[in-house]
């Protein structure tokens, strides 16, 4: 059921509106295991609240949101998250006063049934359970290469394991989607080409879907297999990213942003009227 | 059979180890230390489980003396209910401690369903709502009690049984410390320090933050319960007058004090300030001048509390932890 190539998330027509402001309209998507799809726009397009309303931190005013076949509007966040919705945050939000060994375990317990009396009680069962979290968070480290940092406290961590500290924080919940919200914001150029790497392996390690949201065109168009581009709320390009690079639409709703620094690939169709 | 007794064991052995030293403090202290015993462990037990929701869960609680109340009342009705009686084929000590032991748990279970009832409309609030929601309940529990017939009105319920000794004291705070310590080596005491450094990713990594936010809540109104439940059974008497906001603010200090989310910070600040509340008596009518000024020094060279969220045996060398531990990293 959850083999490559089945659908892991499907978003269909999905809107947000907060008062009177339409901040996502019409929104489609199909994420399938083993996709790598980027979600592109200017600021201000909406992408971060396609996030939110696909991670359920805002239930969609209108539409369908679907993963693995079961709908979720309206659950709260830690539900969505149970089924299979995993994000990072664009502006890093780790539990910062706690190991980095900590951060992962907590997300390690999603799912998780046992109430307080097995805590108190220190049943065997609790015992297994803890034992099993101290396994699969070391895992997680070692693959994102942070097994040095575990006993440190998160907010001591450099900005760049800081982010790759949330990766693992986010696929330790066991995610069949990873939504990535900027992950390489604020990077240099060195851990921007290290970081796609990151992404490519975590596609091919884990059985997942993966959705990036990103400013920097090269890391998006580098890494996508499809790219979704986002303007004022509206979907106004999908495909494969050679195609939307081309697509006069998206080089008209950049241009002047500033952001997509292209050249135009035949002569002024790309230049604003 | 084996796993049985092992589980048995592991629950019941804090207490057996702490029984022989109770015993020996009962009979070596003088009366009027011992009364400050019980006064400090009323304290203790207070101050760790609002630590709980204060200091784990990072939620602001100021309502903590309603919960004790409850507790307080909940047992008085039972004890002075059943003073007349005494259970069939036991000797009298052994019945009044059998009856004790059930107006404990009956306290401390009024007390978590007072937390609940309070915890699920309040939890959906954050900050400086909830200290204020919960101040407001905390007023309105009170007030009821004050009101209600059954209950005493204003003068409360006297001639209460003296059941509580230094032994009953002491093992309310080694069942309240155990229950702190073993919570925050857990995954469901993690998921409350997730909720306690940030709400949103806690939610987002799969925690459902107002189901424990009310299950942290539910347990520390518990222990209050148990700690209002063991006092009234020493002084046999209780009051509403001794429930009010400045006892909650008291426990809010102590907690502050020793440190948000330090166990151990909550049982040395809640000794220290309870003994210097004592020990200030002769200072008569400067006492409370003395003691806040105590405070205002102490949160100066120490803000973020005597242990800040680390805990005594932190200072201890991390080879010799590991092993009394038990291997837990």
């Amino acid at each position: 059921m959850s083999g490559p190539g089945s659908v892991a998330l499907e978003a269909r027509g999905v809107a947000m509106r907060f008062g009177g402001l339409t901040a996502l309209s019409g929104f489609d998507l199909s994420l399938r295991i083993g996709e790598l799809v980027g979600l592109i726009g200017p600021n201000g397009a909406g992408k971060t609240t396609a996030f939110n309303a696909l991670t359920g931190v805002y239930a969609p005013t209108e539409g369908e949101v679907e993963v693995a076949g079961r709908r979720v509007n309206g659950l709260r966040p830690h539900q969505i998250c149970e089924l299979g919705v995993a994000r990072t945050f664009q502006n890093v939000r780790l539990f910062k006063e706690l190991t980095a060994f900590d951060n992962v375990r907590i997300a390690c317990h999603a799912g998780s049934r046992s109430g307080f009396t097995s805590a108190w009680m220190l049943t065997p069962t609790h015992d297994a359970e803890e034992e099993r979290i101290r396994h699969r968070a070391s895992d997680f480290l070692t693959v994102l290469e942070l097994s040095h940092r575990r006993d440190e406290l998160a907010r001591n961590l450099p900005y760049g394991e800081q982010r790759r500290l949330e990766i693992a924080r986010a696929l330790a919940t066991g995610p069949k989607v990873l939504c990535l919200d900027e992950p390489a914001a604020g990077m240099n150029a060195s851990e921007k080409v290290a970081l796609m790497e990151l992404i490519r392996r975590i596609r091919d390690q884990f059985a997942l879907a993966i959705l990036v949201i990103e400013h920097d065109m090269r890391l998006v168009m580098g890494i996508s297999e499809r790219v979704l581009v986002l303007d004022h709320g509206v979907t106004i390009a999908h495909g494969r990213p050679e195609e939307v690079r081309r697509d006069p639409t998206v080089i008209e709703a950049y241009l002047g942003d500033g952001k997509l620094r292209l050249r135009p690939p035949s002569g002024a169709e790309g230049k604003p009227a | 059979m084996m796993r049985l007794a092992r589980l048995v064991l592991r629950s019941v052995a804090p207490f057996l180890a702490a029984l022989p030293v109770l015993w020996f403090v009962q009979g070596a202290l003088p009366s009027y230390y011992s009364f400050v015993f019980i006064n400090i462990a009323v304290n203790v037990i207070l101050a760790v489980s609002l630590n709980v929701v204060n200091g784990f869960t990072g939620q602001f609680s100021i309502g903590h003396a309603a919960f004790m109340a409850v507790g307080a009342y909940t047992a008085a009705l039972v004890t002075t209910g059943m003073e007349a009686f005494q259970v069939v084929g036991l000797p009298p000590a052994a019945s009044d401690a059998l009856i004790f032991f059930v107006a404990l748990l009956a306290g401390m279970a009024m007390a978590s369903l007072a937390g609940l009832l309070v915890g699920i409309p309040s939890l959906r609030l954050r900050g400086d709502y909830l200290a204020i929601v919960t101040l407001g309940f905390g007023e309105i529990i009170r007030v009821v009690i004050e009101n209600t017939r059954v209950l005493g009105q204003a003068t409360g319920i006297s001639g209460l049984p003296a059941y509580t000794n230094v032994v009953w004291a002491g093992m309310g705070v080694v069942a309240t410390v155990v229950m702190a310590r073993r919570l925050l080596l857990s995954t469901q005491g993690r998921a409350l320090l997730a909720i306690r450094e940030d709400e949103v990713a806690a939610e987002a990594m799969g925690v459902d933050t107002v189901g424990w936010k009310v299950r942290a809540f539910v347990i520390s109104a518990a222990f209050a319960g148990l700690a209002g439940a063991l006092l009234v059974h020493k002084i046999q008497l209780v009051t509403p007058r001794m429930f009010t906001f400045v006892k909650s603010m008291e426990v809010v200090v102590m907690v502050v004090l020793g440190g948000m989310g330090s166990i151990t910070g909550s049982v040395v600040a809640a000794t220290l300030l309870t003994v210097a509340l004592e020990s200030l008596q002769a200072a008569d009518q400067y006492r409370m001048v003395i003691f806040s000024l105590l405070l205002i020094v102490l949160m100066l060279t120490r803000p973020s509390g005597l242990f800040g969220t680390r805990e005594i045996w932190d200072a201890v060398p991390r080879w010799l932890r590991r092993r009394a531990d038990g291997g837990t990293p």
